[in-house]
């Protein structure tokens, strides 16, 4: 299939439960909600992904794009009070016939601010998936460590000081490194949630062009508050609105053509 | 009260300046106030303690009465002895619930340690001294290194858990979910990243558990119950720094207060030590 199917009026929820969708798909969700305290943070979304592209995930503060994000590595499983019905399948399996571990392995995650592990230096921050699973010989780790701080475009700035502390990186750097961390188990589908907020425009125009061209190994579904940046980096775009997916549409067409008049309305910035 | 006002006005400026030198004044008195007495302890301890201090204190055992000279060597040794076994007892159980605790605070079980330890920070050392000497004195038939390392453990627990606990909620929950997030089981994340980042806050607590556990007269009278010769068996009677200073200080022989002065100062040197020691073996190179 392509782009264009989704854009098509057919219900959703019909496509997604065709098992041949679903397996072409990176990721599907069937009427995937996710409630804290039993009040509903996110309802009914019914989301393809196709592989080897970018998701961007737009939507006013507060309507569950986090969430939404969260519920695709069951991070929520760290939150005593949050509730996840409806189903998730990654590359076609259903994600309860994964045990937490090796999902995660599959869906990795960077986050929005910066978190590499203070107590390692950078090089145990690039392997601090194997290490902390015991993983891996010292020559591997080498060759992991030169690798993904490659793909991460940090290798250059850093090589000559993989033993000092990760926190003596810049900001940007530090994302950068912790997406180093994530590639570096080797996943899936990556998970980013507003990585480049806390970040200046250099960094993050660094941190698009990362993602342009990790596209071709990878999944990325990236949540963002800059509409600028998502037009430039996804193939597609879903709208949230409090805690509904309004629009899933490509990218150009949701900035120029949405199917919602809300779309419209919070694309060209008359809310949100 | 507009803005302008209170940035024109020079009488409230004044005032606003006085209380600030004011309050300033008073946060001065107060941490003088606070170093003081430990100043004033530390410096008499060393005068008076330093006199008496030679070779013999450390390698001679305590001379019969009426006899001057000898030294506290079996009991520096033997408090050497009951922190050790306090602290395999207190360290690894404090620790262990300051974890459950913390990381799975929400179980009902972690509520009623949380309550188990509050409480028992507050019982009297020499109520513990009781429990240990109803728990194992009584059961051994005999006073010993172990009761006495037994009282001296548990009194450490309630210190250790509470720091732990404490230390392990600083840790901010996005490491924990950056661990998780690249597929680290729960176990090895509280361990290898939450435990590694609030290392050094625990090891100060556990410090200050050691630091407290050596200074213990009371919980040891009857249960270490002290020992004038070399002991090291430990379902025997053994000597204790803080025993041996408390039996020299309520002597009538001016020779025994010169010693007990002695045996105190060492007492604050020995931990002083540990604390550097401990320190310096599990410094962290990135912080
Ligand atoms: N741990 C939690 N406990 C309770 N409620 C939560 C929790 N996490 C999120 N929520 C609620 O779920 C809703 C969606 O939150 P979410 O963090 O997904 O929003 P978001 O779209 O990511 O917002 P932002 O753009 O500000 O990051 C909010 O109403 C929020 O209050
Ligand atoms: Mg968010």
């Amino acid at each position: 299939m392509t782009f264009a199917d989704t854009e098509e009026e057919e219900p959703e929820i019909e496509q997604a439960s065709d098992p041949s969708v679903i397996i072409k798909n990176a990721v599907t969700t069937k009427d995937l909600s996710v409630y804290f305290n039993k009040r509903p943070a996110i309802e009914n979304i019914n989301i393809k992904i196709k592989r080897n592209s970018v998701t961007a995930i737009i939507g006013p503060s507060g309507c569950g794009k986090s969430t939404f994000l969260r519920s695709l590595n069951m991070m929520h499983d760290m939150t005593p009070k949050a509730q996840v019905f409806g189903e998730i399948f990654i590359h076609g399996e259903n994600i309860m016939d994964f045990n937490t571990v090796d999902l995660r392995k599959k869906v990795g995650m960077v986050f929005q601010k910066p978190n590499p592990f203070p107590t390692m230096s950078i090089y145990e921050n690039v392997t601090a998936g194997f290490r902390l699973n015991g993983i891996g010989s010292r020559k591997e780790h080498d060759i992991i460590v030169e690798k993904n701080l490659v793909s991460a475009g940090l290798w250059d700035e850093v090589r000559d000081r993989l033993k000092t502390p990760a926190l003596s990186l810049s900001g940007g750097q530090q994302q950068r490194l912790c997406i180093a961390r994530t590639i570096a188990v080797n996943p899936e589908i990556i998970l980013m949630d507003e990585p480049t907020s806390a970040l200046d425009p250099v960094s993050s125009s660094k941190i698009e062009e990362l993602i342009y061209n990790l596209k071709k190994d990878y999944t990325i579904v990236i949540v963002t508050h800059n509409m600028q940046q998502a037009a430039r980096v996804s193939d597609q775009t879903a709208f949230f609105y409090t805690g509904r997916l309004v629009e899933i549409s490509k990218t150009r067409k949701m900035f120029t053509n949405p199917k919602e008049i809300l779309t419209e309305e919070y694309v060209t910035g008359k809310f949100g | 009260m507009t803005a302008e006002k209170v940035f024109k006005n020079p009488a409230n400026l004044k005032r606003r300046k006085f209380v600030n030198s004011l309050m300033i004044f008073l946060c001065v008195v107060s941490s003088v106030l606070t170093i003081l007495p430990l100043l004033y302890i530390f410096i008499y301890t060393t005068q008076s303690g330093i006199s008496a201090l030679n070779i013999d204190f450390f390698t001679k055992l305590p001379k019969p009465v009426g006899e001057t000279g000898g030294g506290m060597a079996n009991a520096i040794v033997g408090s050497g002895i009951l922190i050790g076994i306090g602290g395999l007892i207190g360290i690894p159980i404090g620790i262990l619930g300051g974890i459950y605790i913390a990381e799975y605070s929400k179980s009902f079980l972690a509520g009623v340690i949380k309550f188990t330890t509050d409480v028992l920070s507050g019982v009297p050392s020499i109520v513990v001294g009781i429990f240990a000497y109803g728990v194992v004195v009584l059961s051994m038939q005999s006073f010993s290194a172990l009761a006495g390392g037994f009282a001296l453990g548990i009194l450490m627990i309630p210190t250790v858990t509470k720091i732990t606990e404490e230390m392990l909620k600083l840790v901010p929950q996005s490491l924990r979910e950056a661990s998780l997030a690249l597929g680290v089981s729960r176990w090895k994340t509280t361990l290898k990243v939450v435990l590694k980042t609030a290392s050094s806050g625990i090891i100060t607590g556990v410090l200050l558990a050691i630091a407290r556990a050596a200074g213990e007269t009371a919980p040891l009278l009857f249960t270490a119950f002290g020992n004038s010769f070399w002991q090291t068996r430990l379902d025997q009677p053994i000597a204790a720094l803080p025993l041996q200073i408390f039996v020299y200080a309520i002597s009538p022989y001016e020779d025994w207060h010169r010693q007990a002065w002695a045996g105190a100062f060492v007492l604050i040197f020995l931990v002083f030590v540990v604390n550097f020691l401990v320190r310096f073996v599990t410094r962290n190179k990135y912080s």
